[in-house]
């Protein structure tokens, strides 16, 4: 409902609006048209007149070559999708059983362990990198993708279980009471009538944990050693950037190509992600 | 196998022993099910917790395990120049951001509240900043900051606020730097904010607005007396994920400065890198990430107490 003539139209939603959405997607823009753009017309300094930032007639796929050609990028993203996969099914498998255990059982300790899993969901990934990675080499773990697959989880299971006990509470008693009741043992009640109707929470949860192991940074800097080892974030900063040289062209494809599968996830499960975003707030 | 079970005909009924189920207590099934969670937790969260700690009160190098030494890389970071700036930046970053992310997120909010063409399309793209991989999107930024070909600056040039060749040093300069890392991160947290917001927004019943536009409240008037005081709970909790997230952000400024221009713009999580992983001085690293623990800890207390005055209220 906008209420009001043309101009109030235009001064308290078109322009505010409007200038939100380009400083939000901007930098995408500058990213697709970078990676498009020949280096002669990259390399421009901002005050010559013959700096034209905003389109190019000279298309190339030059950047593209090289980040495939002369780079191992198509294995940083091969290792960041299965390190994703892996580490959000662990996740899910965890989360999924936490969750349920927390929100319908009655036992001993639940409201302390639930706290506790929530305080873990609040720790940050920065304070315990140090001490992780000791842990990592000891467990000779070190620069491979199993170091990231077993501790990604560490911040995505308390999510999980969270968004899940949201879930796992509305479901209503009867429905298990009545599977109860025809003889279904507790854990048939809980694998055939309560995680099904809990789909839509688990794709929240899944889609979430995805993106968030996708975009983990700091463990793969740490953990990873190798070039070929290396998850996407990683390999882009490593691999592209030389000392003071950047190179613009592949670094900005490698942006792109590196948001793509989160982007498409996301794009598929739009609906899930925000009632995520919005689960995970309401808790 | 020997020992086959012997067959029993369809719709026989057994007496006796009722069947061992260990799983039908609800303890039983509930520690069977927390089983991998609290295993993976206590492993790779609670176990590195205290290693860390035991990092601190020692003088390891990577490769060494120190000795005991105490506190005194505690008491070395109370008198290191960085560690203070370190403490002040982290403060101003906070702080400055999530202001802003609040301001700019409820103004978001309140405009994707409307019902307007396209609205789930904008929706979609919105949130596009907090889901693609910050580190990708931060060279996105760099590469607009960048000193001679920064596309900010033919803008502002353009607009006629800077002249050729003395266009904003944004990385280079330290309080600039501090707005640039600042302005990124603001772009990264404000879908998040406004996506949550609204969603808090959705929950108030628009007849309350209708029944007070009716007594002649203003616009504003009915947002200030109705809407923000419905939606302080949801601000609360979104603020306390963005306030916890910005404190310990890394890769912002890892990719933007690295912590410079002349450690103008190091961050906790930053400067335990540089010493931890960057020099090796594992012990010291150790101790600048524990120090983050107790200041948000505080913070999350804070803010969790007040979340549940506003709730009980």
């Amino acid at each position: 409902m906008i209420e009001g003539s043309a101009w109030r139209r235009w001064v308290f939603f078109r322009l505010p609006m409007g200038i939100f959405l380009i400083f939000l997607l901007f930098p995408f823009y500058w990213m697709i048209i970078t990676t498009f753009r020949p280096d002669g017309e990259l390399y421009i300094p901002w005050y010559r007149a013959t700096y034209k930032p905003f389109w190019t007639w000279n298309p190339t796929t030059a950047h593209l070559k090289y980040l495939f050609g002369e780079t191992t990028f198509a294995i940083w993203m091969w290792n960041t999708t299965f390190i994703a996969v892996v580490s959000t099914a662990i996740s899910l498998f965890c989360g999924v059983l936490a969750g349920y255990a927390l929100s319908r059982l009655n036992f001993k300790g639940a409201a302390l362990l639930g706290t506790t899993i929530f305080v873990t969901y609040l720790v940050p990934q920065t304070l315990l990198f140090i001490p992780l990675s000791e842990i990592i080499r000891t467990y000779s773990l070190g620069d491979t993708p199993w170091s990231l697959i077993l501790s990604y989880p560490t911040f995505l299971i308390p999510f999980c279980t969270w968004l899940m006990m949201g879930y796992f509470k509305s479901v209503p008693k009867e429905l298990e009471e009545c599977a109860r009741i025809d003889g279904a043992a507790r854990w048939q009640a809980m694998l055939y009538i309560v995680i099904p109707v809990a789909v839509p929470g688990i794709l929240s949860a899944m889609i979430f944990a995805f993106t968030l192991s996708w975009n983990e940074f700091i463990y793969a800097l740490v953990f990873l050693s190798s070039p070929e080892q290396k998850t996407v974030p990683v390999g882009v900063i490593s691999e592209l950037v030389r000392g003071d040289v950047f190179f613009w062209g592949p670094l900005m494809a490698g942006a792109l190509f590196g948001s793509i599968p989160v982007a498409i996830a996301y794009s598929f499960f739009v609906e899930h992600y925000v009632s995520g975003v919005t689960g995970s707030v309401k808790g | 196998m020997a020992t086959a079970a012997i067959p029993v005909p369809e719709g026989t009924i057994i007496v006796g022993k009722p069947k061992w189920r260990p799983l039908e207590g609800e303890g039983n099934l509930a520690m069977l099910l927390l089983l991998p969670t609290v295993a993976l937790l206590m492993m790779f969260i609670a176990y590195p917790f205290v290693r860390g700690i035991l990092l601190a009160v020692t003088n390891s190098k990577v490769g060494q395990m120190g000795e005991f030494v105490g506190f005194e890389n505690f008491a070395r970071l109370l008198k290191d120049p960085i560690f203070h700036a370190v403490v002040y930046n982290t403060f101003l970053y906070t702080f400055v951001t999530t202001i802003f992310k609040l301001i700019l997120g409820l103004w978001l909010a309140l405009l994707l509240n409307r019902d307007f063409k396209f609205k789930a399309f904008t929706r979609a793209f919105i949130l596009l900043p907090f889901i693609v991989p910050t580190v990708l999107a931060c060279f996105a930024w760099k590469w607009m900051f960048d000193p001679t070909f920064s596309v900010l600056n033919w803008m502002l040039f353009k607009l006629g606020i800077v002249a050729a060749g003395a266009g904003v040093n944004w990385l280079g300069d330290g309080d600039m730097a501090m707005l640039s890392i600042m302005i990124v991160n603001i772009w990264r947290g404000v879908p998040f904010f406004a996506i949550s917001l609204m969603a808090g927004l959705q929950t108030i019943s628009p007849d309350l607005g209708e029944a007070a536009a009716i007594d002649g409240a203003k616009p504003w008037q009915r947002f200030w007396y109705i809407t923000w005081p419905l939606l302080m709970p949801v601000t609360m909790v979104v603020m306390l994920f963005s306030v916890i997230q910005t404190f310990s952000d890394f890769q912002i400024v890892y990719v933007m400065t690295g912590g410079g221009p002349a450690n103008a713009t190091h961050l906790f999580a930053t400067y335990a890198y540089q010493l931890g992983v960057g020099t090796g001085l594992l012990s010291q690293g150790a101790a600048v990430s524990l120090a983050m623990f107790p200041l948000l800890f505080g913070i999350v207390i804070f803010q969790l107490m007040y979340i549940r005055r506003v709730e009980t209220r």
